[in-house]
């Protein structure tokens, strides 16, 4: 009897093939929707995650100034070698300590020409910022100690000045400096806001005080924990060293601070989980308005299937055998969907994270709750109308208006 | 199988049997008390005015709707202590049913609306079929068993209800106004179906039509009047 309810079932949605496939893809768009915009939002949370722990592992940044978000103040005092040499010192082998200064400087070469970013800095930059050199090396100690006019491109940079051409080994001027090219950095495409992360240049910090600023500050510090459990214990450290060295009285606020990755991760991931939970309400809105147009679909045919209920029952069915009927097919229609309408979902989130190159990040609970959601709204309203009808008797039933 | 009428062959027998509809003010009496006994293998056809509750009658004797009072017994069952499952395993068994209104499953071809009645028999599918495609050769629709019933005319699917009606070896067909639509070649066909199904098979036929040339067939003549049987007579003079 169970292979012929199913045989019924199917020839009772042939049958009424618009029905079924309104109340398909009604199922079909609540499900894909809900699934395609809540993984999108994990998939935008997790790569900002991503993001700002390529920043680094593990790292603090340290900035003068007291304002913690907002741009360094500038009547901020910038730091000095001595105070990372202090560093160094005090945090020991905890951590590894990248002092740099940064400006923004015209790039020529021939007749190319492109202004970016150029960070003066130690070797020790490229270990804390992972960035890796492709090609060519990083600065020699005599070039650091020297202040020698040598750099390391960031692979926009190259593009722009170079295109096909070789570029180690060539002189750019940076600024008013000729600048003999030394390395390649790797790329790393784009972040989550669209910034491009291989726009810059690399010159020893030495260089870029001496021949481009003119003076000895030293813009920020990166600090490199080598542990996560050290992180807390290094950031008291250099606090209570700079608060010394930069003679903060008690009670005072500092003029410096030390941020730490995984504290302005959790802020921006706080930002983009409201992102998330905001794209799920509009999706759950639209799983219910999914819902709604299944219901209007199922009251519609009541009619006609009161009538089929009362023609079943004439002939000697059971109310039993044709609600059996009826659940398996609602059961069928709604399964139908909801598996199109996850394949969908999940389809078009993974296309829509390749595109925008995020990670695919799947929620199997929201997958879960969006199938049932929709199949209980699809049975539900396919099988209680039935139910009623299969209660009365067959004549009732046949004159149902 | 045939053996003459007798009290304790009786198959079915209403006893004071009413039916009302509505209450109060709208209350319609369509049976105000009928008494009568049908035994197996009679050919009976119940006539009378429109609105004087043959249909009703029929319902009833069919096991599809339950009289208000009075007592039913379908073959010797009382059918007011049964449950609509129970009910229901009666007609599967027991009872073909001919609508007035045909009542087939729309967009469903004429093949599956007379098989259905043998899927909740349970028999395999190629018997099905094969019993199917008889019926329907029966009743004169060979060639039409994969037309839905929008694309039959009125005759023929008052066909497919018959065929329908007797796909599954019933011990009674209860057919109402059955040749109502029906031109008068395919009239006398219809009514030597019933007859020989009547004879051959044995099976007991009540039909209800309101032209008194068609009940002349039967050999058994009940009219109706207002919810009440008027005349029950034998018909001496049968066409058959
Ligand atoms: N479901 C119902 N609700 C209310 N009244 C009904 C219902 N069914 C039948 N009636 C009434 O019961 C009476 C008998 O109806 P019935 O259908 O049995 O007549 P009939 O003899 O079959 O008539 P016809 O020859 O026109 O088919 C009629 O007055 C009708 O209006
Ligand atoms: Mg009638």
């Amino acid at each position: 009897m169970w292979i012929a309810t199913i045989f019924m079932a199917l020839r009772e949605l042939r049958r009424n093939v618009m029905r079924s496939a309104l109340t398909t893809l009604g199922i079909v768009i609540g499900v894909a929707s809900v699934i395609a915009m809540v993984t999108l939002g994990r998939s935008a949370t997790a790569r900002v995650t991503q993001d700002i722990a390529s920043l680094g592992q593990n790292m603090l940044m340290v900035f003068p100034g007291s304002d913690r978000r907002g741009p360094v103040s500038v009547a901020a005092t910038p730091f000095r070698m001595d105070d990372v040499r202090a560093i160094e010192k005090e945090v020991g082998d905890l951590a590894t300590v990248a002092p740099t200064s940064s400006k923004s400087e015209l790039i020529v070469y021939g007749n190319a020409n492109h202004t970016t970013a150029v960070y003066g800095a130690t070797n020790t930059f490229f270990v804390v910022r992972s960035l890796k050199i492709q090609r060519g090396r990083d600065f020699s100690d005599a070039e650091l100690a020297g202040g020698n006019p040598a750099c390391v491109l960031g692979e926009t940079v190259r593009k722009e000045l170079f295109g096909m051409q070789e570029a180690l080994d060539s002189s750019i001027r940076v600024g008013a400096v000729a600048c003999r090219v030394v390395g390649i950095l790797e790329a790393k495409g784009q972040n989550t806001f669209g910034q491009d992360q291989d726009d810059f240049i690399v010159m020893p910090l030495t260089t870029l005080q001496r021949r481009l600023a003119g003076n000895s500050d030293i813009g920020m510090m990166y600090v490199s924990v080598a542990e996560e459990k050290a992180i807390a214990r290094t950031k008291a450290r250099i606090q209570n060293l700079l608060r010394d060295r930069r003679r903060i009285q008690p009670g005072q606020t500092d003029d410096f601070n030390v941020q730490d990755t995984k504290e302005i991760a959790k802020t921006v991931s706080s930002v983009t989980g409201v992102l998330t939970a905001l794209l799920g309400a509009v999706a759950a809105v639209s799983l219910l308005v999914g819902g709604i147009g299944i219901m209007n679909i199922m009251l519609v045919a009541v009619t006609e299937r009161t009538r089929e209920i009362g023609i079943r029952l004439s002939i000697g069915a059971l109310a039993s055998e044709v609600l059996m009927q009826f659940l398996v097919e609602s059961i069928m229609l709604c399964t139908l969907g909801g598996v199109i309408g996850v394949s969908l979902g999940l389809l078009g989130s993974y296309g829509a994270t390749r595109a925008l190159s995020m990670p695919f990040e799947v929620d199997p609970v929201i997958v879960l709750v969006a199938f049932f959601f929709s199949a209980a709204i699809g049975i539900a309203f396919g099988y209680l109308p039935a139910r009623k009808a299969a209660r009365l008797n067959p004549i009732e039933a046949l004159r149902h208006e | 199988m045939q053996s003459p009428p007798s009290e304790a062959d009786s198959l079915i027998e209403l006893r004071d049997v009413t039916k009302i509809y509505g209450h109060g003010d709208a209350e319609v009496r369509a049976l105000g008390g009928v008494s009568l006994r049908i035994a197996r293998g009679e050919f009976v056809a119940i006539i009378g005015a429109s609105g004087s509750g043959k249909s009703t009658c029929m319902n009833v004797i069919g096991c599809l709707d339950r009289p208000t009072g009075g007592s039913y017994q379908f073959r010797g069952v009382e059918v007011a202590e049964l449950d609509l499952d129970q009910l229901a395993l009666l007609r599967r068994h027991y009872i073909g049913f001919v609508f007035q209104g045909f009542n087939l499953l729309a967009r469903t071809t004429a093949l599956e609306n007379v098989e259905l009645p043998l899927v909740y028999k349970r028999v395999p599918a190629a018997e099905r079929r094969e019993r199917a495609l008889e019926a329907l050769r029966a009743v004169g629709l060979d060639g039409r068993e994969h037309h839905a019933p929008s694309e039959l005319s009125g005759g023929q699917q008052q066909r497919v209800a018959i065929a329908r009606a007797i796909v599954s070896d019933p011990s009674i067909v209860l057919a109402d106004e059955p040749t109502g639509n029906l031109d008068t070649a395919r009239k006398a066909e219809i009514m030597r179906l019933l007859i020989d199904l009547n004879r051959s098979r044995g099976i007991t036929v009540v039909m209800v039509t309101h032209e008194p040339d068609i009940a002349r067939w039967a050999r058994r003549i009940i009219e109706f009047r207002d919810g009440l049987v008027l005349r029950d007579e034998t018909n001496e003079a049968t066409e058959a």
